[in-house]
């Protein structure tokens, strides 16, 4: 491989080329609770995502259907791993702090205790440098708030 | 004497014209591959209008000062250039207007209010939106039909559907492209308009890409209503051309209300003046119009013959790079047309392909290029489109297909 994308190497890294093409929990659940769209006019990226909860409200199992670019399915397939087994208000603590991450390359919560589910998301934080791209990164994320509230289609940002 | 070809474009002359193509991005020259979006601009036409800003500007056709009457003339000199451009019978059927949208967005609503429930409007299946939704709006608001033309697998008009969707009478207007802005199709412009008007159907022109890249006459053509923008054309933004039969013109309501349109206003009723004023309410894009003109004189200094030669072999070149490399599909295999190529690679979406080609300093666009039916018949949700211009060389050609080859292998 030459080294013509080598700078390219901090959007692209090696775990979001592998989500993109092989993602692990791109299906639609047989059952869910909870469904919502995501959708960029812009691009004609859209994402669905859906839910289920267990008895405590948690959020027990997580798929999606994507189409779009390799960024926009790894960041739905990497938010689908992280959010799965935690709580609804741990994955709206996630969203904040993916948001920063995507927008600003920042991560004030990495040291919080969602240390651990952000180390995951980290790969994902070289779209700040590509303003154009960062909404490919947040739009599963929209989608899944949306799910959260019970609403059908995500509010565009 | 006339079967001399005309002298060939001297790219490296025409380059020098455009300041902004000396610029690096990334280190990298900058390989402008995205002019059928919007065009860069000749120093002739910042001069221009900087010029104007300078020298002479103030409000037109309403001050008796010294300084509006040279500024009205300055911008009723540039409805002469593309009265000129176009070949109109007379200055008055040209029309400004912002762009080409509110160029079809004024035919819809003005001539659309001529139109009868029950009558259709044609349009065809490679529109890009901005000939598609103000039919919809027309559609819902005044009871008319609308008729969609299909496209054949090479992206060609299907003949065969349009004349059939002619057949019933019922077609009292056909809207359509002169150039596909995605498969860079030329439309079969002479034959759609003897075959609509043999049925009483009045035909527009979308001639947003097209005017660009060829001769445009209307009254060769043989067309109605003719819509293009000026960006497209090495102009400003901010403004665009509806040219129009005048009788047409003048059978039509105004489309936006106020000052300029008028001929007299009372509070019980207003009359409206003459065309092509009636469609032009409010202060106009003034200096947009100086620096059209200049654009339209860069344009015809070079001429078209020069142009369309050199955007043939560009886009020929093109075709012959790309459907080199592996895994990457052409939209469209029209014979007739223009310095426009969109494709898909397979294994990667076109944002990633258009985030990489602009690390190497490549602008092409990426998306549905507003034409999302015409992704849809082609069975894709986006393409990555390459479009050329007068400035494009054959170099910037083979950096686009060698960057694309290693594109492939990143994402393999």
């Amino acid at each position: 491989m030459s080294d013509t994308f080598d700078d390219l190497r901090d959007l692209y890294q090696e775990v979001i080329l592998d989500h993109g093409r092989n993602p692990r929990r791109g299906r639609r659940l047989a059952a869910f609770d909870a469904t919502a769209k995501g959708d960029n006019p812009m691009c004609g990226d859209r994402v669905q995502v859906f839910l289920k909860y267990g008895p405590d409200g948690a959020i027990a199992d997580t798929g999606f259907e994507a189409r779009g670019c390799a960024i926009s399915v790894a960041s739905a397939d990497l938010m689908a791993e992280t959010v799965t087994g935690r709580s609804q208000q741990d994955a709206r603590a996630l969203f904040a702090a993916f948001r920063e991450l995507a927008r600003t390359g920042r991560c004030p919560a990495c040291d919080g205790a969602l240390a651990e589910a952000l180390e995951r998301l980290q790969p994902l934080a070289g779209v700040h440098e590509y303003p154009s791209r960062v909404k490919c990164a947040t739009l599963p994320w929209h989608a899944l708030i949306a799910a959260l509230d019970g609403a059908q289609e995500a509010s565009s940002e | 004497m006339d079967s001399l070809p005309p002298p060939p474009l001297d790219v490296a002359r025409v380059r020098a014209d455009f300041p902004i193509l000396a610029q690096k991005i990334r280190g990298k020259p900058l390989v402008f591959l995205d002019s059928a979006a919007s065009a860069q601009k000749p120093r002739a036409v910042i001069e221009a209008m900087r010029a104007a800003m300078e020298t002479q500007y103030a409000n037109v056709h309403r001050g008796l000062h010294w300084m509006s009457e040279r500024t009205t003339d300055a911008y009723e000199a540039a409805r002469d250039a593309v009265a000129a451009l176009m070949n109109a019978r007379e200055r008055n059927e040209v029309v400004f207007v912002r762009n080409s949208t509110e160029a079809i967005n004024l035919v819809a609503y003005s001539y659309g209010a001529l139109l009868r429930p029950g009558q259709a409007v044609l349009i065809s299946g490679m529109e890009h939106h901005s000939n598609l939704v103000p039919w919809q709006l027309l559609r819902d608001r005044h009871g008319i039909e609308l008729r969609v033309a299909p496209v054949t697998d090479a992206g060609e008009l299907n003949w065969p559907a349009f004349e059939n969707a002619l057949a019933d009478g019922k077609v009292g207007l056909v809207a359509i492209t002169h150039m596909s802005n995605v498969l860079g199709t030329y439309t079969p412009v002479e034959r759609i308009v003897r075959a609509a008007h043999a049925v009483g159907a009045k035909v527009l022109l979308d001639g947003s890409q097209a005017i660009v890249h060829r001769k445009v006459d209307v009254q060769a053509l043989d067309c109605d209503f003719y819509a293009w923008t000026g960006h497209k054309l090495y102009g400003p933004t901010g403004i665009g051309v509806l040219w129009a039969r005048r009788e047409l013109l003048e059978a039509m309501p105004p489309f936006l209300g106020g000052g300029e349109m008028i001929s007299s206003v009372t509070y019980a009723r207003s009359t409206w003046a003459a065309v092509p004023h009636k469609f032009e309410a409010g202060t106009p894009a003034i200096i947009e119009g100086i620096g059209l003109k200049a654009a339209i004189e860069y344009v015809q200094a070079l001429g078209y013959e020069a142009i369309a030669a050199h955007e043939r072999a560009l886009t020929e070149h093109a075709l012959a790079r790309l459907s080199d490399i592996e895994g990457l599909r052409i939209l469209g295999a029209a014979q007739d047309r223009g310095g426009v190529v969109s494709f898909a690679l397979a294994g990667a979406h076109a944002h990633d392909v258009a985030t990489l080609l602009d690390r190497q300093g490549i602008a092409v666009r990426a998306g549905h290029h507003c034409a999302e039916p015409l992704m849809h018949r082609f069975g894709l949700e986006s393409t990555a489109r390459a479009s050329f211009g007068i400035y494009t060389t054959r170099e910037e050609i083979d950096v686009l297909a060698d960057t694309l080859v290693r594109v492939r292998e990143f994402f393999a």
